[in-house]
């Protein structure tokens, strides 16, 4: 490439900054489920991030071993500290010991934030429709937040809903706060539980299929952004049946991921 | 400024040692295909199925194949080791495609114009930029078959891009054909924060990444 080219190509796309690995701080710790805690992290310079968005976590052992693995971030924008929410997975080796060795106090590298497309704004226009599956919720919970940050009138303009299926009524990461979170018609939480159901368990019982789709979401004519996070076959069942119902392709928006130990 | 990786108190390796050479830096090797992509599978008929090569310049002469015409070209079946880069690693995975070496050396004879750039176009309006370097000499191919059986919808049938030696999403999923392009142009991904060339070795996982 010739110079001038060169400086044209310049001129138009400024080379991003490096996202450096920054040692982040354990501020504190919650056990959000027998499988499931969450990490409120301080990072040194972090440049904020958008609901949705992930992180990188490298772990370096004393012999130079390492290994990376990405985590969704729970927090909404402007909380100040920075929330992962990390399922243990028991044969893996990154989310054993964020869930069991890290320590308020304890530092973490992390790089990020990671991803520019399953991220929602508040100045998106058009109803909420986040479809979450076990730890899928995650960043999920991050839009609600963001959601619930925003004044009064942006709220009602954008009404938001969830629907989130967990095994077990334990399973279910953030269940007090999203019993608080609800507030209809601008906030609706619908849950379905897929294993076992307590006795007076009023909510869904059973896999999502489409009548829960149609149940839960708005018509197609009102053109909600859909967000879509869970294991694969949850995802691919759930954007097809959105397809199916008349839901434009464009605008649901997929994470996939099966487990990452 | 360097990387001085912050050593992770009390943590040590809870896997078998991959052989050497064969994980790249971050990575870690998995036994299960994960599936990742950034919105619905598309599903397309076989029928209306096409793959095109094209330049630039609309007016310039394209070369374009039916599902049954690629079918009819000679088939290469390579065993490589694939890197995602949500940090999975896969080893020996078994395909079945065309190599873009044939449909280039079609799409030149047909008079389509050349390009140092190539931008990968799909199904679902994905979108995939990597030099024209990177997808020629036997290191690329369209492939329609894993493992012995038809690629699945949900890893990128009826056919994706594959090329290994690049992060994974640079192997488009539902590919519908390559744009030959005289500059460097970001795609999907890469207009989303990832890296425009993405070679595991080097780590380029992000814009910025050297």
């Amino acid at each position: 490439m010739n110079e001038a080219a060169g400086e044209r190509v310049a001129a138009a796309t400024p080379t991003p900054p490096r996202l450096e690995w920054r040692v982040a701080t354990v501020v504190s710790t919650r056990e959000e489920t027998r499988r499931t805690r969450t990490l409120i992290l301080d990072i040194p310079q972090w440049p904020g991030h958008r609901a949705g968005q992930h992180v990188d976590v490298r772990l370096v052992a004393e012999d130079g071993y390492q290994a990376q693995r990405s985590y969704s971030i729970a927090s909404a924008p402007a909380e100040g500290t920075v929330a992962l929410t990390v399922e243990r997975l028991d044969d893996g080796e990154v989310s054993p010991y964020l869930c069991d060795v890290l320590h308020p106090g304890d530092g973490v590298e992390v790089r990020g934030p990671i991803g520019g497309y399953f991220v929602w704004e508040a100045a998106r226009k058009g109803p909420l429709l986040l479809v979450g599956g076990g730890s899928g919720v995650v960043p999920l919970m991050a839009m609600l937040r963001q959601h619930a940050r925003s004044g009064p009138a942006a709220r009602a303009e954008v009404p938001v809903r969830l629907l989130y299926s967990a095994r077990t009524l334990d399973d279910v990461i953030y269940r007090a706060e999203l019993e608080q979170l609800a507030d209809p018609p601008h906030v609706e939480v619908a849950i379905t539980l897929t294993r076992a159901a307590p006795p007076d368990w009023s909510g869904y019982h059973r896999r999502i299929d489409r009548a829960m789709l149609e149940a839960v979401s708005w018509p197609p004519s009102a053109e909600p952004n859909v967000y879509v996070c869970g294991p694969t076959p949850l995802v691919e069942s759930v954007a097809t049946l959105l397809v199916e119902l008349g839901h434009t392709a464009s605008r649901v928006r997929t994470e996939r991921f099966g487990p990452t130990g | 400024m360097a990387d001085k990786p912050f050593i992770a108190r009390g943590f040590h390796s809870r896997r078998a040692a991959a052989p050497p050479g064969r994980l790249p830096p971050g990575q870690y090797e998995t036994l299960d295909f994960p599936v990742l992509s950034a919105g619905p599978t598309p599903h397309t008929s076989l029928a209306t199925w096409d793959f095109t090569i094209r330049g630039a310049d609309e007016a310039s002469p394209s070369m374009r194949w039916s599902w049954d015409e690629l079918q009819a070209l000679p088939h290469e079946t390579p065993t490589v080791d694939i890197h995602c880069v949500t940090k999975w690693s896969k080893f020996d995975t078994k395909w079945e495609g065309v190599s873009v070496d044939t449909l280039l050396a079609a799409a030149r004879a047909a008079g389509v114009p050349d390009g140092a750039f190539i931008l990968a176009f799909c199904d679902g309006g994905y979108t995939t930029n990597l030099p024209l370097a990177d997808v020629t000499g036997g290191k690329a191919w369209v492939a329609f078959g894993f493992d012995g059986a038809p690629l699945a919808p949900e890893h990128g049938g009826p056919a994706r891009l594959l090329v290994p030696h690049l992060y994974f999403w640079k192997s488009a999923k539902w590919v519908r054909g390559l744009t030959l392009l005289p500059d460097d142009e970001p795609g999907f991904w890469e207009q989303l924060g990832y890296h425009d060339r993405g070679d595991p070795w080097r780590e380029q996982r992000y814009q910025g990444d050297l």
